[in-house]
């Protein structure tokens, strides 16, 4: 009641100055609906669409069939599909799980041994973050090269060590390691530029969940005689745990949707490695959208690899121990 | 007082335990970052040697003399510098409008209460776990019917009004800007939009820099977007150019490298006098303030 009433008044005596007020923020927030309407919401609801759909995208909206799950049986089907996963997953974990386990140490080292230098060492480890995917790539492409490539002319040095050499893949020299080709080396490699990448960013996010840590827990501890490990095994970490969550969550999500590295690294020829070796589910997407110009396929990898990711944020929801609806990171 | 004079020895002897642990500790930190600033080091060190001179061994590790050479080619092979403003172009406009929307969004959640806030603001972050390839192929599409394919604009206009920038630019002003301003602004016959423009903004220097930051870092380095929206040789971005010249038969590796030096040094500089900023950016999503 109180409402109308109010309403009323101000419409019978509208006033500008009352009126922008009012209006105000809904002005200022609308660019952000309206954009994400037009280029965030509109495409996934026309996703949806396309793979229930089978179209010729050349020849215009006209062609486009309805075919029910048809694309997703042909996409469940075809066995790259399914090595994209195996790749996806397989990269995700191997280069995820040692990027966390070398930050939070790492984090803790810079919090309470460093000083002086704290400043320069997060720089230089953000350094790789700052630069792009395309420039580091190439660097990749030179450090790995088949015949004269460092890592490879390294690995034939060490091969002269006795101990080493027995666990050197390529003891002859001959066959020097094809690290962008060979389907056992496609996604290590991939692996060491996304460690080399995002350890660096993780350790700043572990850096910073460290410093909300108050230093009275510590000092309470080492008076009990709590020893550096015992504090860090159980104060440091348990506390470390909302952090570790949002940074957990941002590497999986982000690995499972790598793709311009793949791009990048393994064009080929063949594009994606020996046997689709590297190739990730995001390129996968790509291709069928861009070269096979099959749209339909395209938009149900994208709603697969969409069920993907969230299957994997809700068990990694369950790991750090809350609820799946949970929005706070 | 007794005790005092057993006191200095075992001090002494815990200093000298903690030093040897603290020199092994930075002797790890002193390799992490070799091991992070190595490939770029010897990515600028090659771009000084010519071709067939890249993969020599022992491996480079200082400054060679062919770098006009190297610069030579690169000027042949493709319109570097072109590239190079398209670059910086859509970087510029990329930061301007994030920073415009952005704060513009931010303020409005901050500072005003309004019908629907709670439910819009929830709406916002929910947009963040949207993964960006869901609808990659529509969105395509979408460019394509409003003819901007190609165009600059789609790379800068589309993505501008983001939740994480939104996000921390409420954070900020919440923390930081008092609704008393705002109030004084209004007695004197200020409109909303000159309270923002000409009282809040200039008070967001800060947070403009960090958002700033993490756009241009973005923006400048953005790979698959371009490459579906840029077709036309004149349009292509650095990112774009430097593949392009991966792909030819013979790669020349001097040019290649010294092509990604120069994409790489305007951001290095920036990184160096900014990173603080940079290191906020990154953890204010992250710890909650």
């Amino acid at each position: 009641m109180t409402t109308t009433t109010k309403k009323e008044i101000q419409r019978k005596s509208f006033n500008w100055n009352t009126f922008q007020k009012d209006a105000a923020p809904y002005v200022f927030v609308s660019p952000f609906f309206i954009l994400f309407a037009i280029f965030g919401l509109l495409p996934i609801v026309f996703s949806l669409v396309l793979a229930f759909s089978s179209w010729n995208s050349a020849a215009g909206l006209s062609t486009m069939k309805f075919v029910g799950l048809s694309n997703f049986t042909y996409v469940l089907a075809e066995p790259e599909f399914r090595t994209t996963i195996y790749n996806t997953l397989w990269i995700a974990i191997v280069s995820g799980l040692p990027q966390h386990m070398v930050a939070i140490p790492l984090a803790y080292i810079l919090h309470t041994q460093v000083k002086r230098f704290k400043h320069f060492f997060t720089a230089a480890f953000l350094v790789p973050y700052v630069t792009s995917t395309v420039a580091i790539a190439i660097v990749i492409s030179v450090l790995f090269s088949e015949q004269r490539g460092i890592v490879n002319q390294f690995l034939l040095w060490l091969n002269d060590f006795p101990i080493l050499g027995s666990i050197i893949p390529d003891k002859d020299g001959e066959n020097y390691i094809k690290w962008t080709f060979d389907r056992n080396y496609t996604k290590p490699l991939l692996c060491i530029l996304i460690f080399w990448r995002y350890f660096g960013y993780n350790t700043v996010l572990y850096l910073a969940g460290l410093q909300t840590i108050s230093s009275d827990i510590y000092e309470a501890a080492e008076v009990d005689g709590a020893s550096r490990i015992q504090q860090f095994w159980y104060i440091t970490l348990p506390l470390l745990r909302p952090i570790a969550y949002f940074a957990t969550i941002g590497t999986v999500v982000g690995n499972l949707n790598l793709f311009d590295e793949v791009l990048i690294l393994l064009s080929g020829p063949p594009a994606g490695g020996q046997d689709h070796s590297g190739e990730t589910i995001g390129y996968y997407l790509y291709y069928n959208a861009f070269i096979a110009n099959d749209m339909g396929a395209a938009a149900a990898v994208a709603w697969l690899l969409f069920i993907l990711v969230l299957i994997i944020t809700v068990l990694t929801n369950l790991a750090f121990g809350r609820s799946a609806n949970s929005t706070e990171a | 007082m007794t005790t005092s004079l057993n006191k200095p020895t075992k001090v002494r002897s815990l200093e000298q335990r903690a030093l040897g642990g603290k020199l092994a500790l930075n002797g790890v930190l002193l390799f992490m970052a070799i091991f992070t600033l190595a490939p770029l080091y010897l990515m600028f060190v090659l771009a000084t040697y010519a071709k067939g001179h890249t993969f020599d061994l022992p491996v480079h590790t200082w400054f060679g003399t062919d770098m006009p050479l190297n610069y030579q080619i690169l000027l042949e092979k493709a319109n570097f510098w072109r590239a190079f403003w398209n670059s910086t172009y859509i970087s510029i406009m990329s930061v301007a409008f994030t920073l415009f929307f952005c704060s513009l969004g931010g303020y409005a959640f901050a500072m005003y209460e309004f019908k629907g806030k709670k439910i819009m603001f929830g709406l916002l972050l929910g947009t963040v776990l949207i993964p960006g390839l869901l609808g990659l192929v529509p969105y395509y599409l979408i460019m394509q019917q409003i003819g901007w394919v190609g165009k600059p604009i789609a790379l800068y206009f589309p993505g501008a009004a983001n939740a994480f920038g939104i996000f921390l630019m409420r954070q900020y002003i919440i923390s930081s800007i008092p609704k008393e301003l705002m109030e004084a602004a209004r007695i004197d016959g200020c409109s909303e939009f000159r309270i923002y423009w000409a009282v809040v903004l200039p008070l967001l220097g800060p947070v403009m820099a960090t958002l700033g930051l993490t756009t241009l870092i973005g923006s400048w380095n953005a790979f698959s977007n371009a490459l579906v929206m840029l077709r036309e040789q004149e349009t292509f971005t650095l990112p774009l150019v430097l593949r392009s010249l991966q792909g030819l038969s013979t790669t020349e590796w001097g040019a290649l490298l010294l092509g990604t030096s120069i994409a790489t040094i305007p951001l290095l500089i920036l990184f160096v006098f900014t990173s603080r900023q940079l290191v906020s950016g990154i953890t204010s999503g992250a710890v909650k303030g």
